[in-house]
């Protein structure tokens, strides 16, 4: 056990706050996806188009360039749209949870889109035929059969983009968020002890991974529970 | 501020252009070197015995686990801690920033090309290994000659992937005083504070960049499969298998 | 365009359930930006909460302008572009006063008073000229007033920038600066720690008046006032001695 020198506190402080903001980036990144795979499958053209632009935009910059330009410029274009439709002069607050939340949310649905749409796609048509034919709405079909069955196939995609995202809270620290890895850097100015400090944080990190990977072997376990019989490995 | 500053885009597009060099070197060496140490990692990790699978396991297991921007620290600054290596004959290369996100982009790449080795080393169908052991080849002439070629065949995909990836990780190298792209439109912004501006030129050259290179592996794509009228399209598995608990994320 | 109109309305108003706070009225806190990487001048402690020299004199301003302030921690490049963003109302993070600053914000009178000033190891023959310096490697913290003077007065000398300046001393002491440059007063703090053990300053201060101001939005004239009344009234007063006492033992007014 190295020495902390009283900034255990600090590190387990930021660790929570880490933790905050994955699961504050989960469920917007999820609809995110949601949203973006129903584009991207829509039969309308221009839908489509939208759909495919923001999964190439944003599976093509750097995290730490979107975190960034979300911090410092969501809030001059929000301002100077507030101004020219409302003459709404007040100030337009980013927080850095809220800009990184955002930031994180936007890349992890860029790449949760392609995994919802391969997951849809992978659901095979004669189950909705057959849906249709018992006499069920387009929308009974996605909410009772397609919808359930989604979710059992894009788990293990989604799961590998949240251990993703949980490495790349560490980013927000550059816009101040004091989560683990900001805390860390507290410690090392304090101490001048950056292995010590650096490589805790990097331990930290890698048992939230180990943690977050066992929950979801236990969730796949669970959503998979109705397949028999299932293969070993 | 008032309208958007297309001169300061205009006025700034060398400097910002001379970071995407900087960039491009990053990604471009460390995809090359990580290359280099993930042809052992990758075959150590796919051999049938536990104990040798074991280092390679922890390895890739310590950096797929942890930030990139962690792991950079930890060379960066981490390293300096120790006297022993301050005075050590390594350090004129440790000390340069760009030796450090060299190498710190090397060893993380590393990580993953292994992983993408070792499945495309598992996806070589069994009956060419047995032909080619059949035909009296040695088990080093098999991993040559028939092994490791169709395995970069398969892997060409994932490992283009892989580069994209380091492209965007490599914005970091901008936390350690390098000049790269992300660096210096932060330098820009310390002068002409026109964060906006700045950061929208840099995301639409990393695009063009990343577009490039995605039709570079396309076009070696093609060449590799020449032999195939139709080159089989590599369909990302629906269906992904369910991961055991110990497999490192991807 | 009517219509689109009300559509990006919706969507701002959306937008705003998340992240739009009403203008500060006059008996909201003061929301004071700093940057917490730049002792003895701010800093954060092992409890996280901020002090040093720029803590004392804001929270003496505010008790003296009789209003509720609190603080917020922003990294140092974006810490203009956080106050033109509106993130918070006033910098208090020992920012130089110069003409290209002035150009996007308005500054208060000056609260202390600065010199940039080299550090380098001991017994190292360092010459502080361009010519001196070829061949070396100088440490200064982005987008500061060192920073600006090192690219100006040393062309051709490889100059690197750090996010904190705390990251620089690190450099400096892992060997891979040859000396840095920075405030006369954030290197006698640093030279007087355990750290800075085996380093001195090299030459007599390359800028002498570097006039340490409060940043403000341009236009914001009453808060500025108001700054600088308090500003006067402290140092009138003795507050500003004492605090200059806890950092300093001489004055740097």
């Amino acid at each position: 056990m190295p020495d902390f020198q009283g900034f255990e506190n600090q590190l387990l402080a930021g660790t929570w706050m880490t933790l905050r903001l994955a699961f504050a980036t989960l469920p917007l990144g999820i609809a995110l996806g949601l949203m973006g795979a129903a584009a991207r499958l829509s039969r309308l053209k221009v839908l489509r188009g939208l759909g495919t632009a923001y999964v190439e935009v944003f599976r093509g910059l750097p995290e730490l360039l979107v975190v960034l330009t979300i911090y410092f410029g969501a809030s001059v274009v929000l301002m100077g749209l507030a101004k020219r439709l409302f003459d709404y002069d007040g100030y337009i607050e980013l927080s850095p949870f809220i800009a990184g939340t955002l930031a994180l949310a936007l890349t992890f649905g860029a790449y949760a889109t392609e995994v919802f749409r391969g997951a849809f796609q992978a659901i095979p048509k004669g189950q909705a035929e057959a849906a249709l034919a018992l006499g069920m709405s387009r929308g009974q079909v996605f909410r009772r059969v397609t919808l359930p069955q989604t979710w059992r196939l894009a788990l293990p995609g989604l799961g590998n983009l949240f251990l993703i995202m949980m490495k790349d809270t560490a980013l927000v620290s550059v816009i101040g968020l004091e989560e683990l890895m900001r805390k860390t850097q507290f410690a090392v100015g304090q101490t001048k002890e950056p292995f010590t400090f650096y490589l805790s944080a990097a331990l930290i990190y890698l048992t939230l991974t180990v943690v977050a990977m066992a929950l979801l072997h236990l969730m796949e376990r669970r959503a998979n529970r109705g397949l028999l019989p299932r293969r070993a490995g | 501020m008032d309208g958007f500053g297309w001169d300061i885009i205009l006025q700034s597009l060398p400097k910002l252009l001379e970071g995407l060099w900087v960039t491009a070197q990053l990604v471009l060496v460390s995809g090359l070197f990580g290359l280099l140490l993930a042809l052992p990692l990758g075959i150590a990790r796919s051999s049938p015995r536990p104990w040798v699978r074991a280092l390679p396991f922890g390895y890739i297991f310590f950096f797929r686990g942890t930030p990139l921007l962690v792991q950079l620290f930890l060379i960066y600054y981490g390293l300096a801690q120790f006297e022993a290596i301050r005075q050590g004959p390594l350090w004129y290369l440790l000390r340069e920033p760009y030796v450090c996100a060299l190498l710190t982009f090397s060893l993380h790449t590393a990580a993953y090309i292994a992983e993408i080795l070792r499945g495309a080393l598992q996806a070589v169908p069994p009956g060419e290994v047995e032909a080619a052991r059949a035909i009296g080849m040695g088990r080093w002439l098999t991993l040559r000659r028939v092994l490791l070629p169709r395995a970069a065949q398969i892997g060409l995909p994932a490992y283009g992937n892989e580069v994209i990836l380091m492209v965007k990780g490599s914005a970091l190298a901008s936390t350690i005083t390098l000049l790269d792209l992300t660096g210096m439109a932060r330098t820009l912004i310390a002068g002409n504070y026109r964060a906006v501006e700045m950061f929208l030129a840099a995301g639409v050259l990393y695009l063009i960049f990343n577009w490039v290179l995605q039709r570079l592996f396309r076009l070696a794509e093609r060449a590799m499969n020449r032999h195939l009228r139709e080159p089989p399209r590599l369909v990302q598995q629906p269906v992904p298998r369910v991961p055991s608990g110990l497999d490192p994320p991807l | 365009m009517t219509r689109l109109k009300t559509l990006l309305s919706a969507a701002l108003l959306v937008a705003g359930g998340l992240a739009l706070t009403a203008a500060p009225a006059t008996a909201d806190p003061l929301r004071i930006g700093t940057e917490g990487a730049y002792p003895p001048f701010n800093e954060v402690n092992e409890n996280g909460e901020l002090i040093g020299f720029d803590i004392d004199i804001a929270k003496a301003l505010c008790a003296e302008m009789a209003v509720e302030c609190t603080f917020v921690k922003q990294d140092w490049d974006g810490i203009i572009p956080g106050l033109l963003a509106k993130k918070y109302d006033a910098i208090i993070a020992s920012m130089s006063i110069t003409e290209e600053r002035e150009k996007t914000v308005d500054f208060t009178e000056r609260y202390y008073t600065n010199k940039l000033q080299f550090i380098g190891p001991k017994g190292a023959d360092l010459t502080i000229t361009a010519e001196g310096m070829a061949g070396k490697t100088i440490g200064a913290q982005r987008a500061t007033v060192s920073a600006k003077w090192a690219e100006e007065n040393m062309p051709g000398v490889d100059i690197k920038l750090y996010d904190t300046q705390e990251n620089a001393y690190l450099d400096l002491e892992a060997g891979r600066l040859d000396a840095i440059i920075a405030d006369q007063l954030v290197n006698y703090e640093w030279l007087n720690s355990e750290a800075g053990a085996d380093f001195e300053f090299k030459g007599e201060p390359v800028f002498e008046n570097d006039l340490i101001g409060i940043a403000v939005r341009e236009g914001e004239d009453e808060l500025r006032e108001n700054l600088n009344a308090a500003i006067k009234a402290i140092v009138e007063d003795g507050t500003y001695a004492e605090i200059n006492q806890r950092y300093f033992p001489f004055s740097i007014y």
